[in-house]
């Protein structure tokens, strides 16, 4: 039949295709809506969309792994796994953002459009088996990006932002075709299936090699792992809060799931080639995200030097390159993206009354003002140091777990060293909050959205995470065997 | 006696070919930069010939609507409304012939490179991702149209969002809703009535009049 050779499987993209159809009816009815309703419509109306997808991605668990449009997307059990991340990271940081952008007199229905925009370009990411369908992916995301960092058009910092990020972006995509057209020129496709069965000897030509470092290099980028992690902290500064809630969780999961994807998809028999370069950026982002923290007093630029530090740490799982580091990589940023959610929720609630601050010596004494606050951050804190106990801790320990298995034991003591460094700046947090002199007390009226995903995000990091720990291990060992079929 | 038909084609060839070449000379040295644009668009056209003489006819009706259509006469909208000295801009050109000269022969070099390698690899075209199929299996519109809905239909589509995402955020980092702006209220300016609007006052000599604007005495 002519018919079934021109329609490709529309079913196994039928997730990206709701989303795609719903954003343009978003922008609809954003557009047809009065201006003053417009926000909160098109914002309550996104986040059914994200969760309407993510039940769609639900309903595919278990099924095998599947290729549609010409073999340009792929659909599996890490796809499933890691689009779900994403969609809780753009879902909980859309309803955080509500407050903080009426007050600073950006509501705009943009914003939720351009963050479901964003994530379908995320999930176009994960999803990609052929380098067209990846950089259409990405650039998708990362325009959405860009215009989210300079929201807030008014204020410089905010626009700085936003440029900054546009024109390293840009760099960087750059670099991603160059690398690209090498890699297509010395191994003869841009298909992954294809590229892993050309290159299945494991010696591959230096014009094959030259294309990987640069791909490497585009995707740090991404990830903003060291050396291409300079844009990081001051658009994590720049950019309005709840966008940086956004930029530190479900971008950096769909490019670290990219950044797998591409690995182990398109090179699995190049381990060796590419293992070097990634361990020599895991090793470097561990240890700026550790040394460079130290001297931040902003929270926000904190932040970003700690989700350095963190995509380090994740990377370690992908360097060691067996199923079982990639498990560690996913449950460490199925666990991270809890941690900094609850992170920039606190930091969210952080306000004054002439607007937010951003200080870390803000916090002083809250354990006095408000204690349950002071105890979610100070969970946070440990988490993201990885005290045993947290939730943190298991993700560091799984990741250094399959560093050591796959004979990486020098990686895994530098991790472990660089991370007794980290937990210096992250105790320095909670030693101002319990011991130093009270600041004024923080207003309330974050809104309860807020309030309620710092519970739950500092109870699932709590010890109870215990007995979350065994269906998330579970659930990631799933998603990393379908990759490694 | 007999016109031989086979050689019309080849004819036909080297008439668009002269044409595209010395209106291609004609744009450069044309002293009036209308004249330059005008054999611009001889040139557009006969090169649109040519793509029909190869059976490339889609090409052809592309840069016809396109080339000439929008992209040429645009060129002359500027070229008539922008008052600019052309004499004035040529003073000076000879200074830059080196660098011209330079960049000229480089890209000579890339199309000799280029040339040379399509002969040298003549499997060139079969290793292509989307290999071109020959003039005779399928017609070209649909050959274009079967890579670009059906080979890749996903990175078509994709690639729409991108360009939507590129227009709204265009639209949210420069759009302003200004403040203070008279607009022109059509519904208040028909149900506006006589005996709103003004009103007769028969003035009493030595009393004058109490002007309130908008209340009736």
């Amino acid at each position: 039949m002519v018919f079934n050779e021109v329609i490709p499987n529309l079913g196994i993209a039928l997730p990206e295709i709701v989303m795609a159809v719903g954003a343009l009816a978003l922008l609809m009815v954003g557009v047809f809506s009065t201006a003053d309703k417009a926000y909160r419509l098109v914002t309550n109306l996104a986040a059914a969309l994200l969760l309407l997808t993510a039940i769609l991605l639900i309903t595919q668990v278990g099924g095998e792994r599947q290729v549609t449009f010409g073999g340009m997307f792929v659909s599996d059990g890490f796809a499933i796994f890691t689009k779900i991340l994403v969609l809780i990271g753009s879902g909980i940081s859309l309803l955080m953002a509500e407050r903080f952008l009426k007050e600073h007199n950006v509501a705009k229905f943009e914003y939720p459009v351009l963050v479901v925009l964003a994530t379908l370009g995320m999930m176009a990411m994960i999803s990609a088996n052929n380098f067209l369908s990846l950089y259409i992916g990405l650039e998708l995301q990362s325009l959405a990006l860009y215009v989210l960092a300079s929201i807030n058009r008014d204020r410089n910092r905010s626009t700085e932002a936003g440029l900054k990020y546009f024109v390293l972006g840009a760099l960087s995509s750059g670099m991603l075709l160059f690398g690209i057209s090498y890699i297509y020129g010395f191994a003869g496709s841009i298909e992954f299936d294809v590229l892993a069965e050309t290159l299945a000897s494991g010696e591959a030509s230096v014009g094959v090699i030259v294309g990987l470092v640069f791909l490497i290099a585009a995707l740090a980028f991404k990830i903003s792992a060291v050396p291409f992690h300079m844009w990081t902290p001051d658009v994590y500064e720049g950019a309005p809060t709840p966008v940086t809630a956004f930029f530190a969780s479900a971008p950096k999961v769909a490019a670290l799931a990219l950044f797998v994807r591409v690995m182990i998809g398109a090179f699995p028999d190049m381990l060796h080639e590419w293992q070097q370069v990634v361990i020599f950026i895991s090793i470097a982002s561990m240890f700026v995200g550790a040394f460079l923290a130290l001297v931040q007093t902003n929270i926000k630029r904190l932040m970003a030097y700690s989700s350095i530090g963190h995509v380090g740490f994740a990377l370690v799982g992908l360097a060691a390159g067996t199923q079982e580091g990639i498990t560690a990589l996913l449950i460490y940023v199925a666990i991270y993206l809890t941690m900094t959610l609850g992170a920039f929720g606190a930091i969210l609630s952080m306000r004054r009354g002439d607007g937010m601050v951003e200080s870390i010596h803000d916090l002083a004494g809250l354990s006095r003002t408000n204690l349950p606050m002071a105890l979610a951050i100070a969970t946070f804190m440990f988490s993201l140091a990885g005290i045993p106990l947290l939730a943190g801790f298991f993700g560091k320990w799984e990741v250094f777990k399959a560093a050591v298995n796959a004979d990486l034991v020098p990686l895994a003591i530098i991790g472990v060293l660089t991370s007794v460094v980290g937990a210096f700046y992250y105790l320095r947090v909670i030693k101002i909050m319990f011991f130093d002199d009270p600041a004024p007390a923080f207003e309330g009226g974050a809104g309860r959205t807020v309030s309620l995903v710092i519970g739950v995000t500092a109870i699932v990091n709590s010890p109870v995470s215990f007995l979350l720990i065994s269906p998330l291990t579970v659930a990631a060992a799933w998603a990393a065997g379908s990759l490694l079929y | 006696m007999d016109f031989p038909v086979e050689i019309l084609p080849a004819l036909a060839f080297y008439m668009f070919a002269a044409i595209t070449v010395a209106s291609g000379f004609l744009v450069i040295f044309a002293k009036n930069p209308v004249h330059s644009v005008l054999w611009l668009i001889l040139a557009f056209f006969s090169a649109a010939g040519l793509f029909v003489l190869m059976g490339a006819e889609f090409l052809a009706m592309l840069l016809v609507i396109v080339y000439v259509g929008a992209v040429a006469v645009l060129f002359l909208f500027v070229v008539m409304m922008l008052d600019i000295n052309f004499e004035e801009l040529r003073e000076g050109a000879l200074d830059y012939i080196p660098i011209g000269a330079l960049i000229g022969l480089i890209l000579l070099a890339e199309l000799v490179t280029l040339g040379s390698a399509w002969v040298v690899g003549e499997d060139i075209t079969r290793n292509a991702a989307a290999p071109m199929p020959s003039v005779a299996e399928v017609h070209n519109t649909e050959a274009i149209g079967q890579i670009l809905y059906t080979d890749y239909i996903y990175a078509f589509q994709g690639a729409g969002l991108v360009l939507l995402v590129a227009m709204i955020g265009a639209i949210v980092l420069t759009h302003r809703t200004r403040t203070g702006v008279r607009r022109q209220n059509i519904s208040a300016q028909v149900s506006r009535r006589p005996e709103d609007a003004f009103e007769l006052v028969n003035v009493k000599s030595g009393e004058g009049v109490s002007l309130t604007p908008g209340k009736k005495g």
